[in-house]
């Protein structure tokens, strides 16, 4: 089959308006998790990573009208334009888009939003982008909760190999709204410190607003500096429940198991792991079982949930693109928020910033709906 | 590249009507004209197919909507009952936004502000996908896309890549959407047995069959 790469990348957060300088700050340990205590979001305070709108609107203004797009268009427009600006291809039929999202523009059922409601329809969204850029394919959303950005990948993959494209785009963004943070506090999962996933004195997850886009292509020329290879990627359910994860960690074990086997690699060539840590209790135990069964509690690991917190349909692909970045410089980057093991398990957290090779990667992403998503990534240049 | 594979069984759940393989198999009668609704049907259905299983009324409509049509499919399957590989591959318009409007009303105002976990947990497409697995001990793949209408195309190429790879025995694929009171199910079931080419042509004549 031929080969398929995930190449020029954007990550949009408050850490930075390009992948480089994202990468940057958390490289010297900056977070963009912050406090806030803002009743018209929350009853409570909350911690969470927020995106400026006037930053936002301010780079908009450059490219379009600030009146016409929501606050998440703006975002993940500017987010896709530095990536198809950096492919430097021709948008024609075999060029594909696809959107990642959970909530996409929920904030427009607000009674207080100036947008029509229609626009919460994710379609809607899909529409609004592709004509923005003129793709000549109609958009492909998927909306498949927390592994949404992982799947989009594999998906990605999944429709160049059957020839429907040559490259597909993937957008990803969700905003931290009234509606997911009163959602995720009447599950008791929000904390109102910065997020510990993986340590003993965890308190739950913080939400975070990102966008990030990338390149998937087929075509070797003009990939990336950073660019990597897709070797295998699966989904696989919990068949267990809706709402919290398996106790034996059954999805993510199948599906590491299943991208191992497609990459046809073995679980002690993984180099790294870019694992789900969202910091809830559940969540990061579920994970430390799974990585034992694998066999892969000595292989390097971290949550990137400590500088983004959860950035829900993006994190999955933000999480990726940062480790393309961190194999291409050969740097494990430190787990933020841990400092003493606090899963039944042991599993190998990354405490802080160490040089290494860096050749394959793995990244996981667990989600509501009992969904687990793995793929594994070599880096192209060596 | 050269393998085929088919369509086996349909099933659409719309106007009051469960048809499988393009033949009513339950219809609900509303007492009078106007008086349709879903809730209704939906529960009546469930006793007529004799689904028996209690975690269906904590349901949200569209996975109400979406648990029966498969378990209709998949019940004459013969499932193994520890795990089976049928890949889930569903799709709509209107994502979860039925139960998201009840969540934003749940916050809408501050003096009612009462968001409850029992809801929220809808507010996803994909939950409708968990159920599912869950009752039929599937730890398959599963992806829930979103179209402003249905998209043969898409989940042909989709299920053919999943079937080709290896990544699953069978695809369970289609439509399951619900919007304020209009819904809409239509799914099928793709694999190497059947008497239904699986190409877009076929899944439109059956999805625009009814």
């Amino acid at each position: 089959m031929a080969k398929t790469f995930v190449s020029h990348n954007n990550i949009l957060s408050n850490l930075g308006f390009d992948s480089e300088a994202v990468v940057e700050n958390i490289s010297k340990g900056n977070s963009g998790l912050e406090k806030f205590d803002d009743t018209s979001l929350l009853p409570e305070p909350f911690c969470a990573s927020m995106t400026s709108s006037e930053k936002v609107k301010e780079k908009f203004t450059e490219i379009g009208d600030i009146s016409k797009f929501t606050k998440l268009e703006q975002m993940m427009i500017l987010s896709l334009k530095k990536v198809i600006d950096a492919a430097n291809i021709p948008l024609n039929e075999k060029v594909g888009l696809i959107i990642s999202t959970t909530k996409g523009n929920i904030d427009v059922l607000e009674k207080e939003s100036s947008f029509p409601k229609s626009r919460a329809y994710l379609s809607e969204l899909g529409k609004t982008i592709q004509n923005f850029f003129g793709f000549k394919n109609e958009t492909i959303v998927l909306s498949n909760a927390c592994v949404s950005g992982v799947l989009a990948i594999s998906v990605a993959k999944r429709f160049i190999s059957e020839k429907k494209y040559d490259h597909v785009f993937i957008s990803s963004g969700d905003l931290v709204t009234k509606f997911i943070l009163s959602g995720f506090h009447s599950f008791q999962a929000l904390s109102a410190e910065p997020c510990k996933p993986y340590d003993k004195n965890r308190t739950g997850i913080n939400l975070g607003e990102v966008s990030a886009s990338v390149l998937v292509t087929s075509e070797e020329k003009n990939l990336s500096k950073e660019a990597v290879e897709i070797l295998g990627d699966a989904t696989c359910n919990d068949a267990n429940h809706i709402s919290g994860p398996s106790r034996t960690g059954e999805g993510l074990f199948r599906s590491v198991k299943s991208a191992l086997k497609e990459a046809n690699i073995n679980a002690n060539e993984v180099d790294y792991i870019s694992a789900h840590g969202t910091a809830t209790p559940f969540n990061d135990e579920m994970e430390a079982i799974a990585f034992n069964r694998l066999g892969m509690e000595n292989v390097p690991l971290n949550s990137l949930k400590g500088y983004f917190g959860h950035t829900l349909g993006a994190s999955g692909l933000l999480e990726t693109i940062v480790g393309m970045h961190f194999m291409e410089k050969n740097i494990l980057f430190s787990s933020k928020g841990f400092s003493d093991l606090g899963v039944s398990k042991n599993i190998n957290i990354i405490k802080e910033n160490t040089s290494k090779k860096l050749q394959v990667f793995l990244k996981t992403a667990s989600g509501f709906g009992g969904c687990n998503t793995a793929v594994i990534l070599r880096k192209v240049n060596n | 590249m050269s393998e085929k594979f088919f369509i086996k069984n349909y099933c659409h759940i719309k106007n009051q009507t469960v048809s499988v393989n393009g033949k009513a198999i339950f219809k609900d009668v509303p007492i009078a004209l106007g008086t349709e609704d879903f809730s209704t049907f939906i529960k009546n259905a469930y006793k007529f197919l004799k689904t028996d299983y209690s975690k269906f009324f904590k349901m949200d409509n569209l996975s109400k909507l979406a648990f029966l049509a498969a378990d209709v499919l998949l019940k004459s399957e013969y499932l193994n009952e520890k795990e089976n590989n049928i890949a889930l591959v569903f799709s709509n318009n209107a994502s979860s936004l039925d139960t998201d409007r009840k969540h934003q009303a749940a916050i809408e105002n501050d003096a009612e502000y009462f968001p409850s976990p029992v809801v929220f947990v809808y507010t996803l497409p994909n939950i409708c996908l968990g159920e599912i697995s869950i009752k039929h001990r599937l730890y398959s793949e599963n992806s829930f896309f979103i179209f402003d209408r249905f998209n043969a195309e898409h989940l042909q190429l989709y299920a053919n890549s999943l079937l080709r790879n290896k990544k699953a025995e069978k695809v369970l694929c289609g439509w399951v959407d619900f919007d304020e009171n209009n819904y809409e199910a239509f799914l099928y079931l793709v694999g190497s047995e059947g008497e239904i080419e699986h190409n877009t042509e076929e899944i439109n004549r059956l999805y625009n069959k009814l």
